[in-house]
Formats: structure tokens, sequence, C-alpha cells
């Protein structure tokens, strides 16, 4: 067994038990920490797939600025403590059978099709890569990228504002 | 590992997003489905790439991140104001617009 193949499948528990308590558990602030979880594992599954600069993102923007700021959303809609953090789960039966469905339509999907089972040899440092590409070849996608990253802050700093 | 367990992992946290999505009923708690199902979607974009010897994929799932950070914001702040005019996050109870 390979480092790759041990880290693939350890990442892949960690993943999959992180997702299945950030969708069951009751309690909304537990939940919120087993999703940074489950977001540092998807970090670790770009580190095995080379992306090392994807894995610093995720951790800065996912782990680090998403949590914080769902947890900011709870401790203002909630009371942290006492029973209106729990929450319910409705229509369990309908939920899972939907979700299987999918799961089953995306298997069968993947498993008909030819997919590469070896991945080439990397052609340069990818975070050099990927830098050159982004000023490059979609540099005008980057540039809208600030444009609503702007467009998003004022957005949310407007609704979020006290009316008097 | 070939692709194929990637795409494989990637759907089935995917599935379990979209689980979170239809059952929560908390607003913030559907947020966070659908952050699992962006992540699963992040996922297959960089391994495609890697696969693919395409660096395009790797600059698309950077664009992705960036988005749904944008999005989280904007969903949150709106579940703020939900909040402080309804006095509730459950979606169940948010059925202004139902004729």
């Amino acid at each position: 067994m390979t480092l790759e193949t041990a880290g693939f499948w350890g990442l892949a528990a960690v993943l999959l038990a992180g997702s299945l308590a950030v969708v069951l558990t009751k309690n909304l602030f537990h939940s919120v920490l087993y999703l940074a979880g489950a977001l540092v594992a998807t970090g670790g599954v770009f580190l095995l797939l080379d992306a090392a600069f994807l894995f610093g993102i995720q951790l800065l923007l996912y782990a680090g600025g998403v949590v914080t700021i769902v947890v900011f959303a709870i401790m203002l809609t909630e009371r942290l403590v006492g029973e209106r953090i729990r929450q319910t789960s409705r229509r369990l039966a309908n939920g899972a059978i939907v979700s299987a469905a999918v799961f089953v339509g995306i298997l069968m999907a993947v498993g008909q099709a030819r997919l590469p089972t070896e991945r080439p040899p990397l052609a340069g440092d990818v975070t050099r890569g990927l830098g050159e590409a982004l000023l490059t070849r979609s540099v005008l996608s980057f540039e809208l990228l600030a444009v609503l990253l702007v467009a998003a802050l004022l957005g949310a700093l407007y609704f979020a504002r006290n009316d008097d | 590992m070939g692709l194929q367990a990637y795409l494989l992992l990637a759907a089935a946290v995917f599935a379990i997003g979209l689980f979170g999505v239809l059952t929560r009923r908390n607003a913030v708690g559907i947020l966070l489905g659908i952050e699992l199902m962006l992540n699963a979607v992040n996922i297959n974009l960089v391994a495609f790439s890697r696969f693919n010897g395409d660096l395009a994929g790797m600059v698309f799932a950077l664009f992705t991140i960036a988005i749904t950070v944008a999005e989280v914001a904007v969903g949150l702040a709106i579940v703020i104001v939900i909040f402080r005019v309804r006095k509730t996050v459950e979606a169940d109870r948010l059925d202004l617009l139902k004729g």
C-alpha cells in the first residue's frame, strides 16, 4: 500500500464521517465544527492531487473564513446555550431516497465512463502554472472575481446593517 | 488511486450535502449542506484537472472557492435579516411568498 493510497482512504474516512456528522448532528454549533473538519479533509484531498496552493486557499477561506462567519451568524440568530440551538430534521426518508438516487445516478455515470487510472507527470510547478494561468488566460475572470467580492461584501453589509 | 476513486468520494459527499439541504429545518443548516455540495464539486474539478494534466480545472476550483465564500457571506446576511424580521430561521415557517 503506497502512501497515497493510505492517505486517500484516511482522508476519505474523515471526510465522509465529517459530512455525515454535519447533516445528522442535532446541535447546530457542533455541525459547524464537523464542517470545519470535513473542509480540512477536503484540503488534504487537494494536497494528494498535488494542488498545494489550493490546500492553502481551502484552509484560509473555508476552514478559516467560512466557519468563522457561520459561527457568528449562529451566535446572532440563536442562543448558544439552552434549547434554541437544537435543530431537527424533517422528512428524513424522502431526503435519503432522493440523495441515494442522485448518488446511484452519478455512480452509474462514473462506472460507464472510461477514466484514466494513472496521472500524467507534473509539467513544472503547479502553483507557478496556476499563477501564470490566472494572470494570462483567465485574467478577465480574475478581475471580475474582485468586483464580485466587493459587491458581495457591500451587499452583505447592506443586508445586515442596523435600520437606525 | 485512479480518477474514479476521487469522483466516487466527491459523489458521496455531494449526496450527503444534498441530504442535509433537503432535511434540515434551520436555514443555517441548509447553508452548511450547500457548502458540502460545493466542496464535492471542487474535488471533482481538481481531480479532473490533475488527471488530464490541464491546470484550467484548478483555476476553476479557485474561482469556485472564492464565489462560495461570497455566497456564504450574502446568504448569512440574508439569514440574519430574516431572523430580525421574522424572529425565526426555520425554513418551514418562512412561507411569506406562499400564495
